[in-house]
């Protein structure tokens, strides 16, 4: 609760995030012309890329101000596991940076030409999707705790690793589109998440305690 | 097995592993040698590829080395989280370049290969996108090395990379595979299938040959490196010290 | 020879591909080589002035 408060005074953040995705989104038309078909071919792969690089944006915060101001020993040292801490500043930083992504989509859908049902499954997948990159993402930005560069770093690591979320997400919507049911690629999705949750805040405690020692 | 833990110690693996160098550097080339004559003198034409499929010999010892590396890789850095052994990590951190450099090769070689076979010198085939990522992360393991100043912790925080990353190969290579599929429609059909199904016994044999020479230089190489990497880090230890000394003198 | 060579007109591939791979794996062995070498030269020489300022 208390990392929600504290990142929820980081309201700009949050409008950085926002826009940073739309602006993303918005130069895609600009690139390949405004034909509407291809537009609405590219929608899904397009909104699920500029997620990805949205949510790299805030990731080096995720651990950097408690890491600066000396909470993060503290952090160490109390009874409760660390995997637990990270695990809500993880949840922490979906809230601002993940779940804004998930109810803009829509919008951003409708620009490209999406429609109703497109819509929610994009929606969908994003939901199922975003909270994975905040926690696999929390891995790369505990390994990259203090170093310089540490934002460009970031983003090598991690983005390799967001390829099978992009993939099954982006897919799902297309499938969709294309009237097969993407109740196999949600399920495999929601499965990663699974996997995801029971992982990644280890993962990320143990890279944490070697970036602090 | 008090042997293994023996030599676990940097100090006692130093001259051992600089015999090894020496042995597997020499195996490496009389295979390399042999090897390279059977791809070019004594394999026959293939019928449906003609000679182009030699490219084969030195593609896909590449491909083998560059996952198999990885996976060496991240043993070792496995078994220095577990014991908190000094040499496992260095020799995940020795074994690195080398695999990333297969994994280009593997890349490089495709794409000749390719051009001549299926037209284009790259298509976004299910193989040759896991590739691509997998150098991907090769890269990403060395850049978080070299960023990192402190080497306990360069050691330390690559070697977890290296197991988040050896978790997530498979998945990958799942959804890449999937993703193949489901866009079938727009891509080349790979015919490379063909290859394996028609190769006659004397290539099998040579491209097994140029797989143990690639593996044995592996070894060679990443011995070697892990050899600087171990005066590097223990520069200040008496038995470095020692050896320098006695080598001058 | 030249013939050979040609590979049936898939020479430039396949010599594309050997070649390159062949650079590199002598390219990284040389590499190799020299770091131990400098390295083996820096340490004596750090430990030889060690041993001076120690007299």
């Amino acid at each position: 609760m208390r990392d929600l408060t504290l990142a929820m005074r980081h309201r700009s953040d949050v409008l950085t995030t926002v826009f940073f995705f739309i602006i993303v989104v918005s130069l895609f038309p600009l690139g390949v012309g405004p034909e509407a078909q291809l537009l609405k071919e590219m929608a899904a792969g397009v909104v699920w890329v500029a997620a990805l690089l949205a949510s790299m944006l805030s990731l080096t915060r995720l651990f950097a101000d408690d890491y600066h101001d000396g909470t993060l020993e503290q952090l160490l040292l109390v009874p409760q596991p660390l995997s637990l801490i990270v695990l809500g500043k993880v949840l922490a930083h979906w809230i601002i940076s993940g779940l804004p992504l998930v109810l803009m989509s829509p919008l951003l859908g409708l620009q490209f030409g999406l429609e109703g049902d497109a819509l929610i499954m994009l929606m969908l997948t994003l939901l199922l999707g975003t909270p994975v990159l905040s926690l696999v993402g929390s891995i790369g930005a505990a390994l990259t705790l203090g170093l310089r560069g540490g934002g460009v770093l970031v983003s090598l690591l991690v983005l390799p690793l967001y390829i099978p979320v992009l993939i099954f997400g982006a897919g799902a919507v297309a499938a969709n589109a294309a009237g097969m049911g993407a109740e196999g690629h949600l399920s495999l999705m929601g499965a990663i998440l699974l996997l995801a949750l029971v992982l990644a805040p280890w993962a990320s405690a143990a890279a944490l305690r070697i970036s602090v020692e | 097995m008090f042997n293994l833990f023996k030599f676990a110690s940097p100090a006692s693996f130093y001259p051992l592993a600089g015999k090894l160098v020496t042995l597997f550097a020499i195996a490496s080339v009389i295979l390399l040698v042999i090897g390279l004559y059977m791809s070019f003198f004594v394999a026959p034409t293939d019928y449906k590829q003609g000679e182009g499929y030699r490219i084969m010999f030195i593609h896909v010892p590449a491909a083998w080395m560059s996952m198999f590396i990885y996976v060496v890789m991240a043993c070792w850095a496995a078994a220095g989280m577990i014991w908190h052994t000094r040499l496992s990590s260095m020799m995940a951190s020795a074994l690195a370049p080398t695999g990333a450099m297969f994994t280009f090769l593997a890349l490089w070689t495709g794409a000749l290969w390719g051009k001549p076979m299926w037209g284009a010198w790259w298509v976004w085939d299910a193989r040759l996108t896991s590739e691509l990522i997998l150098l991907f992360l090769y890269v990403g393991f060395m850049a978080l090395e070299s960023a990192i100043d402190d080497p306990r912790r360069a050691a330390r925080a690559s070697g977890l990379l290296a197991l988040v990353g050896v978790i997530n190969v498979p998945i990958i290579y799942y959804s890449v595979q999937w993703w193949n599929t489901l866009h079938q429609g727009s891509s080349i059909k790979v015919v490379k299938g063909g290859v394996e199904t028609s190769m006659t016994e004397i290539m099998v044999w040579t491209l097994l040959i140029m797989t143990f020479a690639c593996w044995f230089y592996t070894i060679a190489v990443a011995l070697s490196r892990v050899r600087s990497i171990i005066l590097e880090r223990e520069s200040d230890s008496s038995w470095v010290k020692e050896m320098l000394q006695g080598a001058k003198s | 020879m030249s013939e050979w060579l040609a590979m049936g007109g898939h020479g430039f591939y396949i010599w594309g591909s050997f070649g390159v791979s062949a650079l590199f794996m002598i390219v990284e062995v040389i590499l190799v080589m020299r770091r131990r070498r400098s390295l083996v030269q820096r340490l004596g020489r750090m430990i030889r002035m060690k041993a001076e300022v120690s007299e």
